[in-house]
This record gives structure tokens, C-alpha cells and sequence, in this order.
């Protein structure tokens, strides 16, 4: 019985919040008595960065370098760590949460009969039963959650756990599953991706800016101090939906949800709606020309003021920083 | 084209959240509920389809007596009838046990439903029942066309977009911007209050998570003024303060 960690890969990377899945899933297994077994899916990564998952926790490194799994085929994913979970004798099933695990865990829970939490928050209780907390009401509570069923499977809310870099490389095993043409009856025509750039959902920092930009010939303020300070850039709905920004870039209710370090709003009122997808920032920056903006009300650290002047004056001093 | 829409019923977007019983129920009092934003955007494009290829549009909701007006209200934006199934709905497992039920007896072309309800955010239901039925499910789908027997799609991925293509039958959990919200017309209220509303009892009433309790996050601090003129103070306690840099 070990615990098997799914990891994603993104540009040629694991995902960051892959890596805290990894940290936390060695956490479940040494309350569990056994270790934690990553698997890795796709030839997109390199050998060395498929080892360097032991320093995060892994006791070993499943591989299934099959080209044909570089995209994440929901319905072939889905088999494949199946058949994976099975064969090593896994009880728990950890992943972070995203677009694509949650698409596949709730088939996994169907077919594995495996109790599913995802949004979690905080390392499972198993003080009598096997209890794990998990965020929800987009943000604004927090709900324990009991998970009897043998199998389980905990979807981890990024930034929830911070992995810590100390072990050593752990051996790469190949893994071999075995997939029909049915697996794959879904096709993938056309992939438009940015690449090179930071993740919303993965950055640990985010600038947005709002309708108080203006237009978006006006958004080189914000793009200057997101790179100043490393920062993945979001926005506002109205600012999507006028396709200033791409849709991607939209936070809040109906768009992303992030949860970073820093949340940099700019020129953003903090409709409800907006507040929903940042309410789990650890910070948050409110600059807006108006001092009754609601999103103050959410907010640690406040200016009131033009963005124009002041942007660049933030962007200035985080350069000195580095 | 037979489409079947799940929706939720969930507290309005605004809502004070707090709980009562021990921390154990969700306090209602004064809590406006409205179709699950993301469902709201699956019954609108349903309604398009319909429209467009003919065919028929059945709601569905997994909850009790009280969820009855949302229902009337998506018949009301154009569905041609409902199902209520009569349960509380405790976990996905468990609505999503009843949604197959019924669509095994229907022979669906889509099914159509919110990426996730915007009060447990689980977003598990459209694969658990994909599973379930044995066909595809796919989540987040923000565009879509159906072609004959084929359906076209747009996936939102990190960073960027995903094309997919698949055969019907197909369970599609959808988001923005696939359609414009609909709000429903005085005629569409007037029909929708004689539209078939079928309510049926919970089959299997399975659970494979167990809630326990709710809490709230702890309290948010005052908000800390820089002045404008001094804005670049505000690195440096990002820095050594609030320690994020």
C-alpha cells in the first residue's frame, strides 16, 4: 500500500502546485506508515526533472512516456492512473487540483469507488476515521468532510501546503499502461497556449488591472510591475468580456479562482464577483482612484490614487529589490 | 437532439455565509437562491441548441420542494420540462448517481451542466456521471457547436485554450463565455407555470463522503493606507511585513 501522487507538467516543468501535491502527499504517506509514488504522464520532461520529485518527497517515480499523453486526454488519463493505482496497491490518490484533475478524479472516483475531497485546505485528521478540511462557498467557509470509503482520492488547493526542497533524487520507473483507440475518441484538433510565460493559476504573485485602466493600450503599467516583480497578470471581468485581456486572464466567480501570496488589484472596484476568485490570496494590494471602493474592505495594504503615477513607481522600487 | 441540463440551486452570489446547528447547517434565513452561475451559461446554450436543431430541453435539479421555484424559473428562460428529484443533495457521488439513473432511461444526446456549483465548487459531477454512463465528459468547455453527430468544442486550459472534437453522446461541464446569460420574458413566465414538472424518488441513495462541519475563516484585518506619495513604501512592507516578496 503506498500513496500515489499525480503530477502535471506544464512548458517542460512540473507544476508548482504539482510539487506541493508531492510534499503533501509524503506527508499522508508518513502518517499512513508507507511512502508516496509519483507519476508522471507524457515525454514532455526531462529524466533529471522526473528524479528531482524525491527531493519533494517521492519515494518513487512512475513514468509513462507515451507521446501521445502530452496533452491531458481526459478519458486516457483517466485509465492510466486507474491502472496505476491498482497495480501498486494504492489507497489514496493525491493530485492539485486543476481544470484537468478535477475532470479526472470524478471519473477515477466512479471507477476506483473512491471517496473524493477536493479543495482541501489542511492534512488529513485520521484520529478515529479519516476526516480532511475543504474550502468551500468559493472562499467564504470551510467545511470537514469525512472519507470512509477504502479508496480515496484528496484534490489539494494550491497553496495550501508549502513543499520543502531536502531530500534526494528517487529512482524513475517506467510504467506501461495499457490504452485503446477508445481511450482517445476524444479529439484534440488545435491547441492555443501561451508559453514562456507565468500560470495565473500557478503564479505565487498576480497583478490585475480593472476597467480603471482605462483601455488596454493603457495595461504596459501593469505588465511592467508584474514582471518587476515576477508576477502573472490577471484581470476583471468587464475587462475580458470587452476582450481588452484574454479570457484566461479573467479572476474572480465565473472565471479563475487564485490563490497567490500577493494579489495586486488595480483600478478594480472588487465587485463580489471578483472578490470570490482572490478571497484566498494571502495578501492583497487595493490601488484605485476611489477611496469607496469595496474592495479596501478586503484588502491589507490600500493606496488611493491614479495607477498611472503610481504604478511605476512600485515597478521602480521592485526592481531594486532584486 | 435530446439535451438534459443539470442545474443547482445555490445562495446568490452576495450572500452573507453562516451556519447554525452546531456549525453543522447552512443558515438560510433571508438567503436569496438562484440557478448555479455556470449552470445559468449550460441552460442558456442548451436553450440555443434546442433552437437552432429542434429537439427538447429537460431540467433537472437534485433537491427538495424548496428548489421548485429555479426550476420553474430555467422553464421560464425556455427548457420544455423538469425533474425534480425529491433528496437532499449530499454529496456528488450521490447526485450524480441520480442525474445517470435518469439519463439511462432517456438516451440523452448532451447533458449539459455548470464546470462546478458555486457552493461546494467540487466540480466532479459532469465526470462522475460521464463514468457512470460510460461516455466522454469533458470540463471546462467555454465554446460549442454541434455538427450532425459531432460536437465542436473550445476547453479552457492553464493558459491558453483547447479545440476538441467527440462524438455525442457527450457530459459537458461548461463555463463563460459558451452564451449569454437569458433572462426569462413575462411569456416565457406565463408558459413556464405550465410546463411539465416531474418529481421522482432517489434511487441508490449512496454517499462516498460523509460532511461533518462548517467554519468560517478567520477575520480579515484592517486594510493598512499608503500615501500616493509615497507608494514605493509599500514594497518594502510587502517585504519585511506582510513578508510575500
Amino acid at each position: 500500500m503506498s500513496v500515489l501522487v499525480f503530477v502535471e507538467v506544464a512548458d517542460g516543468e512540473v507544476k508548482g502546485s504539482s510539487l506541493e501535491a508531492v510534499g503533501y502527499g509524503a506527508e499522508v504517506a508518513k502518517q499512513q506508515g508507507t511512502t508516496a509514488t509519483a507519476i508522471v504522464l507524457g515525454t514532455s520532461i526531462a529524466a533529471d526533472k522526473l528524479a528531482a520529485l524525491g527531493k519533494y518527497g517521492a519515494a518513487k517515480v512512475l513514468h509513462v512516456a507515451d507521446e501521445k499523453l502530452n496533452n491531458g486526454v481526459i478519458q486516457a488519463y483517466v485509465q492510466v492512473l486507474a491502472q496505476a493505482f491498482e497495480q501498486t496497491g494504492a489507497k489514496i490518490l493525491i493530485v492539485a487540483k486543476s481544470s484537468l484533475s478535477d475532470a479526472v478524479t470524478a471519473r477515477l472516483s466512479v471507477r476506483l469507488k473512491a471517496s473524493l475531497a477536493s479543495n482541501v485546505t489542511d492534512l488529513p485528521s485520521t484520529n478515529g476515521g479519516f476526516t480532511v478540511k475543504k474550502s468551500v462557498f468559493t472562499g467564504k467557509a470551510f467545511q470537514t468532510i469525512s472519507l470512509a470509503n477504502e479508496n480515496k482520492i484528496i484534490a489539494l488547493k494550491k497553496s495550501a501546503f508549502s513543499p520543502v526542497d531536502s531530500g534526494s533524487p528517487a529512482p524513475v520507473e517506467t510504467f506501461s499502461a495499457s490504452l485503446s483507440d477508445a481511450d482517445f475518441g476524444v479529439k484534440i484538433t488545435k491547441t492555443d497556449k501561451i508559453t514562456g510565460e507565468l500560470l495565473l493559476t500557478e503564479a505565487d504573485l498576480v497583478v490585475s488591472g480593472g476597467r480603471g485602466l482605462k483601455g488596454p493600450e493603457n495595461w504596459g503599467v501593469i505588465l511592467d510591475l508584474a514582471k518587476a516583480l515576477n508576477a502573472a497578470t490577471g484581470c476583471s471581468k468587464p475587462v475580458s468580456d470587452l476582450d481588452w485581456r484574454p479570457h484566461h486572464e479573467h479572476v474572480g466567480q465565473t472565471g479563475v479562482k487564485v490563490a497567490p501570496n500577493l494579489y495586486v488589484a488595480v483600478g478594480i472596484s472588487g465587485a463580489i464577483q471578483h472578490l470570490a476568485g482572490v478571497s484566498s490570496s494571502k495578501c492583497i494590494v487595493v490601488i484605485n482612484k476611489d477611496p469607496e471602493a469595496p474592495f479596501f474592505k478586503a484588502a491589507d495594504y490600500g493606496i488611493v490614487g491614479d495607477a498611472f503615477e503610481i504604478l511605476p513607481k512600485l515597478t521602480a522600487a521592485a526592481q531594486k529589490l532584486k | 437532439m435530446k439535451i438534459l441540463v443539470c442545474i443547482t440551486h445555490v445562495p446568490d452570489t452576495t450572500s452573507k455565509i453562516n451556519f447554525v446547528e452546531g456549525n453543522s447547517k447552512l443558515d438560510t434565513t433571508n438567503m436569496q437562491f438562484i440557478i448555479g452561475p455556470y449552470d445559468d451559461y449550460a441552460l442558456a446554450r442548451g436553450v440555443e441548441l434546442r433552437d437552432a436543431l429542434g429537439g427538447t430541453l429537460t431540467v433537472l435539479n437534485v433537491g427538495t420542494a424548496e428548489t421548485e421555484p429555479t426550476l420553474r424559473k430555467a422553464l421560464a428562460i425556455g427548457a420544455d420540462d423538469a425533474i425534480r428529484i425529491d433528496a437532499e443533495p449530499t454529496d456528488a457521488f450521490f447526485v450524480s448517481e441520480q442525474i445517470a439513473e435518469v439519463a439511462k432511461k432517456h438516451n440523452y444526446d448532451l447533458i449539459l451542466m455548470g464546470r462546478e456549483s458555486s457552493d461546494y465548487n467540487g466540480g466532479q459531477v459532469h465526470g462522475m456521471v460521464g463514468e457512470m454512463l460510460g461516455i466522454p465528459s469533458l470540463s471546462p468547455v467555454m465554446k460549442l457547436d454541434i455538427e450532425g453527430s459531432t460536437a465542436k468544442m473550445a476547453r479552457e486550459i492553464e493558459g491558453g485554450k483547447e479545440y476538441l472534437e467527440a462524438n455525442l453522446p457527450l457530459v459537458l461541464g461548461v463555463q463563460e463565455p459558451i452564451a449569454e446569460w437569458k433572462i426569462p420574458n413575462m411569456k416565457g413566465i406565463m408558459t413556464a407555470r405550465k410546463k411539465p414538472l416531474e418529481v421522482i424518488q432517489p434511487a441508490n441513495p449512496t454517499q462516498y463522503t460523509q460532511p461533518q462541519q462548517y467554519e468560517l475563516p478567520a477575520a480579515k484585518g484592517a486594510c493598512k493606507m499608503i500615501a500616493p506619495e509615497e507608494a514605493e513604501k509599500l514594497i518594502e512592507l510587502l517585504k519585511t511585513e506582510a513578508k510575500v516578496l
